[in-house]
């Protein structure tokens, strides 16, 4: 269980919503370890400063990670966590392992602009 | 441009406490980091030697309530942001952050702390989280019954591979040195083990991939001679380094190893500028020790403004 203030993503069917009825989706699928808790941190500051972005996490345990596991994109990530970038209903990005603030930042300049 | 009694550079136990005795003293107080709050804290999965608490504590947990803390007496924060510019004299002081804002002050406490030292070679950033990971608590189970390297000698190499064993079918140590810095009895667990083996000596030149193997390219530095290794995966753990490279332009006094050196009051050779926690040039670096530089420094601002 994710001790976070963003929303969780928990089942398959919040996942297809989400990423459905909104044009920009970040998500971050970890655990509570300490290469993704500074991530989880940076989402949360982020998502006063990119209202148009919907930030959310994912238990990398729970049934629904699988889906996350197995995308393309994500083939040959060995780092948790897993952060992933939808654009309209398509992913635009995937990066593991922890990323900085800068990072994070720079990713969403890239593919949300 | 903003006007603040004193600002804190860093979000750490001593920028937190720090900025918990500020506001309590009702200065107006802005801390600054560019990234989250908590410093190393927030990443350390269990604190057990912090006073007061029966239980280890989560180090997320602890660096939470420190900021809570911190806000419940009105310090004011900007998170996640880059010092674009700053100016540090004895006489004025100011930060502009992402271009955009300016805050001036004239106090200033420094609490950026230190990270995890990166090897900086080829390879390094390209496979990190694809073969290259800094985290044994968070990436082992990935590298379950593999083969992999692991870059480093110290306490926190030795550390994490006796994690990383329960997990891998080998370790590969590379080393600088001829004997292992870390503490005996942890090192001891580790070089006992049969899934071990040490390259002494040597240092990594280069990571890169070869179908699914990451390879390692090592010097030798008694003969210089380079060998190439490949195992599943590499693990480093180099110690750490100062966050000081956002004061290059600054005339604070550092040490040739990037710690700003303070007197007994953390005050550093700029009048109104202090230093505290693990950028301070000291010999022990502690939560507990952090915290009370931040007060040391905190009360010698409210005794002067």
């Amino acid at each position: 269980m994710l001790q976070t203030n963003l929303e969780h993503i928990e089942n398959e069917e919040q996942l297809k919503k989400l990423i459905e009825n909104n044009k920009k989706v970040a998500f971050c699928c970890g655990r509570m370890g300490p290469m993704c808790i500074p991530v989880y941190d940076i989402f949360e500051i982020f998502q006063e400063k990119y209202p148009d972005i919907q930030f959310r996490d994912m238990d990398f345990d729970t049934p629904v990670a699988a889906i996350i596991k197995n995308l393309p994109e994500c083939r040959g990530f060995w780092g948790l966590p897993y952060t992933i970038y939808y654009r309209n209903g398509k992913v635009v990005k995937a990066t593991s392992s922890i990323q900085t603030a800068k990072e994070v930042k720079s990713v969403i300049d890239e593919v949300f602009a | 441009m903003q006007k603040y009694d004193v600002i804190i550079i860093g979000a750490g136990p001593a920028g937190l406490a720090a900025a918990i005795y500020t506001s309590r003293a009702v200065l107006s107080t802005l801390v600054i980091d560019e990234s989250s709050a908590g410093g190393q804290v927030k990443t350390t999965h269990q604190v057990a030697n912090y006073p007061g608490f029966l239980e280890p504590i989560a180090g997320h947990e602890l660096a939470g309530n420190m900021r809570k803390q911190a806000e419940k007496y009105g310090t004011k924060f900007k998170l996640a942001v880059d010092i674009t510019d700053l100016y540090l004299s004895d006489q004025e002081k100011w930060v502009e952050l992402d271009d955009e804002e300016k805050f001036t002050t004239e106090f200033v406490i420094i609490a950026t702390g230190s990270s995890p030292r990166l090897l900086n070679i080829p390879g390094e950033q390209d496979y990190k989280g694809s073969g290259v990971s800094y985290c044994a608590t968070c990436d082992a189970e990935f590298y379950k019954d593999k083969d992999i390297f692991v870059i480093g000698g110290g306490n926190s190499a030795m550390e994490e591979s006796v994690l990383l064993l329960q997990f891998v079918k080998s370790i590969t140590i590379v080393h600088q040195f001829d004997n292992l810095q870390a503490e005996k009895i942890t090192a001891d667990k580790v070089i006992t083990n049969p899934k071990v083996d040490i390259l002494w000596s040597h240092e990594p030149r280069a990571f890169y991939k070869k179908e699914n193997k990451m390879v390692v390219e090592a010097e030798n530095l008694k003969t210089n001679k380079r060998i190439r290794l490949e195992r599943d995966g590499i693990f480093i753990f180099v110690g750490l380094v100062p966050n000081s490279t956002f004061l290059k332009n600054v005339p604070i006094q550092l040490t040739e190893y990037g710690y700003i050196i303070t007197g007994p009051q953390m005050e550093t050779n700029l009048k109104g500028v202090y230093a505290v926690g693990d950028i301070r040039d000291k010999k022990h670096r502690q939560i507990t020790m952090a915290v009370g530089d931040g007060t040391v420094a905190a009360l010698e601002v409210i005794h002067k403004v």
